[in-house]
């Protein structure tokens, strides 16, 4: 099909057999409850943004406590009440804060946020399908979702307040309402919103696999997949086996706390209650329970910004991915072992040295398919024509990050190390450097990249290369001093440093990271303006490929309508990264292999 | 008011950018596409090589400042400690040879190939023998971070010396419980439903014979120079974790799971003050594992001694159980019968404690 009858031919689709109402879409059925795996991605997209926004807006009240442990701010006490009297944030608020935090920006930003959207966005338009292979359960994902968000936003009003204990939630702390006042409705709130959670991630994770498996289309056999879908697909594979083990952690915690069961609790004795009848439980239980998802969530975090890094690289490099074998075995590598490593969360937690060690050893291990590909993005870059439009710009500063964060993880992992760093700043720095702000960064990427093929519209350019530097730089700023304080041995989770002899003389620091985390999430709000203003008024698309890209997804008529292509679904007759082949910037991969081109 | 006034400003910020943003993009438009990417491109490269240079700035700018704060610019506390440190120079130098080389080649990279009409891009897709070299590479320098890591956590968490003295650390929201075994050198058993705040705070069985000479003490443990100490670690209630950043270490004190670990002090607390010449230094234990929200003022103390201060010191301790039975006490053994029924109901409270 030419670009021009594509361009013309996008409003009269329906001349094929997907045929499930085209024709009287509703308000209701168009923009919410609707089917389109498109319109899904932008909820997923939208609700992950305005819990981006919250969650961002905590950490710069926590990080406002941090920085000025001693100031009084009378706003404060008029936007939340109790939980800042006379203008200074509690210790109870302080810890609901950090939590929420937490669980937010894990879960339902970088997670459903991330996943969620370009999983949903992407799938169908890179292999080439009509849709998911269960629109209805796909549906359902977000809802669930939905319903998880509800009820965790709900668990913020509670006289109680919300969970506070950490976004670990490791009892007996989550488990004694006693013990803590965080841990009891809003705890019940918390393990609801997560059980919907979960339940979400599921119905989402199945149908991207059996898409990606089932529906490509004629020629995309596997090893054409652009790396974005390999990245997601493992993703999903990833949360589809651990994300239940999760939930029956939680199950057990609920049993532990409504129904006097023991899973989790042994011998205690709770300040001004009393002992408890509770005997023989493990509270390590759980810690392995937790982490055994725990873990494998950081790469289900990590992986689809990878890909979709990967894939933008690529593009404005006009150069093909450099070891595109290598880097799917590495992304292999990486899901496999994402399960074999959980308990370096736990060296300090008295495990059996010897088990220590074999997860010393693995958890090393993935140092290395992690430099490999590190060192195929620089090999990418070498000798390419690269064009710095936002999303490569982003993707520049994911690969900074991830060297930055990942070269840290070196040091966590030996055991001999993190009994000195375990939960100390350097911790802090290390996962919001790698798995937080790099995935953040992979996902501005996809979504500056994205947006075109979203909106029919781009975002604003000037906007996105301020937004870029400034994030970027304060990332850094922010991050990188966090290690001197963990070296110091400062513990994380402290509402306040000034009785300690070893971390007060840090206070310093504190305020300065403090006011950098304001500018960065001032400029985070500059982002959604122009986010949301250039859905309605962007300089709109005029041509159908406008990054000069291979994958299918730019086969699609600007604005594709439900069903994605007018008419039929393009064949594949090539890899998606035949970039500066031959001499040709670049061949889509619906080209037909010419008779005399060199194979790459 | 005053907070009116600064979101005013920053509404008013944000709309300068924004409408220095649309005009961009405007002139953009007029000039069209390709000029405009030609000169994004241009702004952008060189913005990568400042940047490469700037954080490179900021890396050394950032240690001078800070460097002197953590605490490896002094050599650390313990036997262990020193080996922990040593590991981390290890891991530091590799590490930053990685970061300085990988980072730089990020950058110069980015800036050298920016888009260039002239340049035909080198279509390279893969090349076996690159991707062996660095797949080689990380995993025997990998190979060399295990060795030396295991050889230290092994004797980390191996036992502890014959001769180590031993001390029980029992964790409680929000503050620290030690116990020393007394005369006998053995531990009394407890019993969490024991425990009576007042004067059985860890929940020791008094018909145990060897309980009897047990000490308690809160807040502040003594332990002795050049003596290797083990400490049985233990919660009351949720987890709690023994940070010991001086000494290098940490262990999690879990509710039902006793831990141990065990160091050698090097230097008493009166040295540190002289090293550090901060007169106010002690060696801090801080809990390293959210317990509450009390978790950030949940502070011990280590006191170094000499083996002779130790022995004063100990001397003047009081069994626990003379605490809790007065009038077992010798050297109160004039004191009346009512003394003794106050506490010997508080220990029947606390054995049928709630719930």
């Amino acid at each position: 099909m030419s670009h021009e009858a594509a361009l013309h031919a996008h409003e009269s689709h329906g001349h094929d057999d997907h045929g499930h109402h085209e024709h009287h879409d509703t308000f209701l059925t168009k923009y919410v409850f609707s089917q389109d795996h498109k319109m899904i991605a932008k909820q997923f997209l939208i609700t992950g943004m305005v819990w981006a926004v919250l969650g961002g807006l905590m950490s710069v009240l926590f990080r406002l406590q941090l920085g000025y442990p001693e100031a009084s701010f009378p706003w404060l006490e008029s936007i939340l009440g109790k939980w800042a009297k006379g203008g200074q944030i509690t210790p109870e608020a302080y810890y609901a804060l950090v939590t929420t935090h937490g669980t937010v920006l894990v879960f339902f930003v970088l997670t459903a946020g991330l996943s969620g959207t370009f999983a949903n966005f992407l799938i169908p338009l890179q292999i080439g399908a009509r849709d998911m292979a269960s629109p209805f359960m796909n549906m359902l994902s977000y809802w669930f979702f939905f319903a998880a968000s509800v009820v965790m936003l709900s668990s913020m009003f509670v006289e109680t307040g919300p969970f506070s204990g950490g976004w670990t939630a490791y009892p007996p702390l989550s488990a004694l309402g006693d013990a803590s006042p965080g841990s009891k409705t809003g705890m019940d709130l918390w393990i609801i919103a997560m059980a919907l959670f979960v339940v979400s991630s599921l119905l989402g994770g199945l149908n991207y696999i059996a898409t990606i498996l089932n529906m490509r289309t004629k020629g995309m056999s596997m090893t054409r997949l652009p790396l974005t879908i390999w990245a997601l697909f493992f993703t999903a594979v990833l949360g589809v086996l651990s994300f239940p083990v999760l939930l029956s952690g939680f199950i057990l915690l609920i049993f532990d706390r409504n129904f006097g069961t023991s899973f989790y609790l042994s011998d205690i004795y709770v300040n001004g209650v009393g002992a408890l009848s509770n005997e023989g439980g493990s509270a390590i239980l759980f810690q392995h329970l937790f982490w055994f998802l725990g873990h494998p969530e950081v790469y289900i975090i990590l992986l689809p910004a990878m890909g979709m890094v990967s894939e933008i690289m690529s593009v404005n490099s006009r150069k093909p991915i450099f070891g595109y074998m290598a880097m799917l075995g590495s992304l292999f590598a990486i899901a496999v072992l994402a399960f074999l490593v959980w308990a370096h969360h736990m060296f300090v937690t008295g495990l059996n040295p010897f088990l220590g060690s074999v997860f010393v050893l693995l958890t090393l291990l993935i140092a290395v398919p992690s430099a490999i590909k590190v060192f195929n993005w620089l090999t990418t870059l070498w000798r390419g024509n690269i064009r710095f439009t936002p999303a490569m710009l982003f993707a520049i500063g994911f690969v900074s990050l991830f060297i930055s964060g990942g070269l840290t993880g070196i040091w966590l992992g030996n055991a001999a190390l993190d009994i000195h760093l375990h939960d100390s700043y350097f911790v802090i720095a290390h996962f919001h450097i790698v798995m937080g702000v790099a995935s953040m960064f992979g996902m501005f990427a996809g979504v500056y990249h994205w947006f075109p093929k979203m909106y029919g519209r781009y975002l604003n350019n000037s906007l996105g290369y301020m937004h870029f530097w400034v994030t970027l730089a304060g990332a850094y700023l922010i991050f990188w001093p966090m290690h001197y304080e963990g070296l110091a041995g400062m513990p994380r989770r402290y509402y306040d440093f000034s009785i300690w002899e070893s971390f007060k003389q840090f206070a310093e620091l504190n305020r300065f990271i403090s006011t950098v985390a304001m500018i960065v999430f001032a400029v985070q709000i500059l982002f959604l303006l122009n986010f949301f203003y250039s859905i309605f008024k962007g300089r709109k698309v005029t041509t159908l490929n406008p990054w000069q890209a291979n994958t299918l997804e730019w086969t699609t008529p600007i604005n594709p309508g439900h069903g994605n292509w007018p008419g039929e679904i393009p064949e594949v007759h090539r890899w998606p990264y035949d970039y500066g082949k031959d001499g040709v910037d670049f061949t889509p991969q619906t080209t037909p292999v010419g008779e005399h081109e060199s194979s790459h | 008011m005053s907070l009116y006034l600064s979101i005013a400003i920053i509404v008013l910020i944000f709309v300068v950018i924004f409408q220095i943003a649309k005009a961009s993009e405007y002139v953009s438009i007029l000039k069209g596409e390709e000029a405009s990417r030609k000169q994004n491109n241009k702004i952008n490269g060189f913005l990568m090589i400042v940047f490469l240079v700037l954080g490179f700035v900021g890396v050394y700018v950032c240690n001078e400042m800070l460097f002197s704060k953590t605490f490896l610019v002094r050599e650390a506390s313990s036997v262990q400690g020193e080996k922990v440190d040593q590991m981390l120079w290890i891991t530091l130098i590799i590490t930053g040879i990685v970061f300085v080389i990988t980072q730089f080649l990020l950058f110069w990279f980015a800036y050298k190939y920016q888009e260039n009409e002239n340049r035909k891009v080198f279509f390279f897709a893969h090349s076996t023998k690159l991707e062996l070299i660095w797949t080689a590479i990380p995993a025997i320098t990998l190979t060399v971070l295990v060795v030396f890591g295991l050889r230290n956590w092994f004797y980390f968490t191996g036992d502890a010396p014959k001769e180590a003295m031993v001390v029980e650390v029992t964790g409680k929201q929000f503050g620290w419980i030690f116990r020393y075994p007394g005369k006998d050198a053995v531990f009394g058993k407890k019993y969490y439903k024991n425990i009576d705040p007042a004067t059985n705070s860890v929940g020791i069985v008094w018909d145990d014979k060897y309980a009897q000479d047990d000490i308690l003490t809160e807040q502040t443990m003594y332990v002795v120079k050049g003596k290797p100490v083990k400490l049985i670690i233990g919660s009351r209630d949720v987890v709690h974790d023994v940070g010991l950043t001086h000494f290098r270490l940490k262990m999690d004190a879990v509710p039902g799971i006793p831990t141990t670990m065990w160091f050698t002090p090097k230097f008493t607390t009166k040295e540190m003050r002289e090293k550090t010449g901060n007169p106010n230094f002690t060696y801090e234990i801080s809990c390293d594992q959210m317990c509450g929200n009390g978790h950030y003022s949940m502070k011990g103390v280590v006191e170094v001694v000499d083996q002779e201060e130790y022995d004063m010191w100990l001397a003047k301790q009081k069994p626990q159980y003379y605490t809790a039975f007065p009038d077992k006490d010798p050297a109160a053994e004039a004191a009346g019968k009512a003394n003794a029924t106050v506490a010997k109901d508080s220990t029947v409270k606390a054995t049928t404690a709630k719930m």
